[in-house]
């Protein structure tokens, strides 16, 4: 006779239904990346026809409306120049925001301020940002339009992004390490810049990135403000400039062919310029990990 | 180099909540002064009161007079960060900085203090390491990351870390709980030959380590859950596991509760 432990097998109804949620898991995750993919597969496959060398080397400026042949050297150019500038304002500033938030706000009056204004920031929508920029640095403040009000307007996108992410991480930082170094007799300030910081350096690393590649193709707040040309302009302080986003957008409302064509090729620079960025970062990360001292 | 620390009526709280209450004691220097009590008595509170380090968490706060020899750690002019330079703290848990290698986490203190040369740094590291038991293990491998090294490797560094900035009291927080027999051994082996030279201050949980390694034997208590833990009584590490003065004393340690 066999002992009755009341271990039972596995009922049917429950392997139908572990079936019929991990059927349902896969086919979310399809569903998910068939437009990723399909829109990955049209910019390669249409874009790769123009993408040569005259593409990355020469602007727009002389080719007529029915011209073949020109390229996005300019807007290439000014993206560069307008992500970096948005880079340089925001990163710092949302940076120092999160480091406030984590480390001095404590919860209090001010720190739940911030991170409510943080929140309402994070769902402006991109063309307000670049009104808003347009109305007071080029029509209050009278300013020309220029790649830095452009980077301004990306600024204002970034940052929440920035504080968000840095946040996160800044939080993921043990209580040990602060107190670890705190025992030691460092200051506030040396632990947050000495440990608290570099430990959470890829996180914050990868947050930053995030913040680029979605600035990096925003078209409305740069419209506003950058305005559009066919000429390089390595100036981004001064005369209107172009950008990639730009770039898509003017060419794909043009009429012929080699425009549409050009369009394509564009999107296809921009997503390798983001790509190009987040595999810098990787390294960056990579080469400042402690596991590859192991 | 070893100090006196002398506890007048010292109560500390977390917001409201009073954790510990009316605590004097006399700590003396070069010795080792056990800890014991049940879980959520005061005693790591009372440690962390020792060197400023209670108050760095958010609510926290402390009454009363702490003095190291004839200075008072909670004057009104009194730097904190000096106050934890001069008394360091090791950890429950074995806390190296994870993107420090061996050397950087030993220096740590220094580097991020002051400018050393690097042979001065270079000599305090290896005498740190040594007086931690861990130079003959570590001394060909000091680039790699300190988080690489078994648990009890991990907290002799944080000990050589602590006393690479020449403290002089040395507060432990249950070193041990998170380690192995034999590495247990080796701390407490450590703390026998540290207390040559530093005023040591030791919270645990183990009964006989307490009874191996220390010469004095503080017993913390609480009446009930939600009062504050008060000192039930101190005195010589013999007497109080042998003859305990306290009832309370003498049915914690046979057992009897906690």
């Amino acid at each position: 006779m066999t002992v009755q432990t009341g271990i039972q097998p596995i009922s049917a109804a429950r392997r139908a239904k572990d079936r019929f949620v991990q059927v349902l898991v896969y086919l979310a995750f399809a569903l998910a990346v068939i437009p990723l993919l399909s829109v990955l597969w049209l910019v390669v496959k249409n874009g790769m026809g123009r993408f040569d060398m005259e593409f990355l080397t020469h602007s727009m400026r002389n080719i007529g409306a029915r011209d073949a042949g020109g390229g996005a050297y300019h807007a290439i150019v000014g993206t560069l120049e307008q992500v970096l500038l948005a880079s340089l304002i925001a990163v710092p500033i949302g940076l120092l925001t999160a480091v406030y938030l984590v480390e001095y706000g404590e919860g209090g009056r001010l720190s739940r301020t911030i991170s409510f204004f943080v929140d309402v920031m994070t769902g402006v929508p991109s063309v307000v940002s670049g009104l808003f920029v347009l109305a007071f640095w080029i029509l209050v403040l009278g300013m020309p339009f220029s790649g830095f009000a452009g980077a301004l307007a990306l600024s204002i996108l970034m940052m929440p992004v920035v504080v968000r992410s840095a946040e996160e991480m800044l939080r993921l930082v043990p209580r040990e390490l602060r107190e670890a170094s705190y025992a030691l007799g460092v200051p506030k300030w040396r632990t947050i810049v000495k440990v608290v910081l570099p430990t959470a350096f890829t996180g914050i690393v990868t947050g930053v990135m995030l913040a680029v590649a979605r600035v990096a193709g925003e078209t409305a707040p740069l419209l506003l403000t950058v305005f559009i040309t066919d000429s390089i302009n390595v100036d981004p302080f001064n005369g209107p400039q172009m950008g990639l986003p730009l770039y898509v957008f003017d060419q794909a409302g043009r009429p012929t062919d080699t425009a549409i064509d050009r369009a394509w090729t564009g999107a296809l620079t921009l997503i390798l310029i983001v790509m190009l960025l987040n595999l810098v970062a990787r390294l960056i990360t990579w080469w400042r990990s402690p596991a590859r001292r192991r | 180099m070893a100090k006196q620390i002398e506890v007048a009526g010292l109560d500390a709280y977390y917001g409201s909540h009073k954790a510990i209450e009316g605590i004097s004691m006399t700590i003396e220097p070069r010795s080792v002064t056990a800890f014991i009590g049940p879980s959520g008595c005061g005693k790591s509170t009372f440690l962390r009161t020792l060197n400023r380090m209670h108050e760095v968490i958010p609510g926290a706060r402390v009454e009363g007079k702490v003095r190291l020899e004839d200075q008072d750690l909670y004057g009104a002019d009194v730097d904190p960060v000096s106050v934890r330079r001069t008394i360091g703290m090791v950890f429950q848990r074995p806390n190296p900085f994870p993107t420090m290698s061996i050397f950087d986490n030993v220096a740590a203190g220094l580097k991020l203090n002051g400018r050393f040369s690097r042979s001065e740094l270079d000599g305090i590291v290896e005498d740190s390491l040594k007086g931690a038991n861990l130079w003959n293990e570590v001394k060909d491998r000091l680039g790699k990351p300190g988080a690489g090294l078994s648990g009890g490797q991990q907290q002799r560094l944080c000990i050589a870390r602590a006393i690479a900035v020449r403290p002089q009291v040395l507060l432990m927080d249950e070193p041990c709980s998170a380690l192995d027999p034999i590495s247990t051994l080796a701390i407490e082996d450590l703390i026998s030959q540290l207390k040559q030279d530093y005023t040591i201050v030791i919270v645990t949980h183990n009964m006989q380590q307490a009874a191996r390694v220390s010469d004095k034997t503080a017993f913390f208590n609480l009446a009930a859950q939600g009062q504050p833990g008060k000192l039930v009584e101190m005195d010589e590490t013999s007497k109080i596991f042998t003859n305990p003065a306290e009832k309370a004393t003498e049915d914690y340690i046979t057992g009897r509760f906690g």
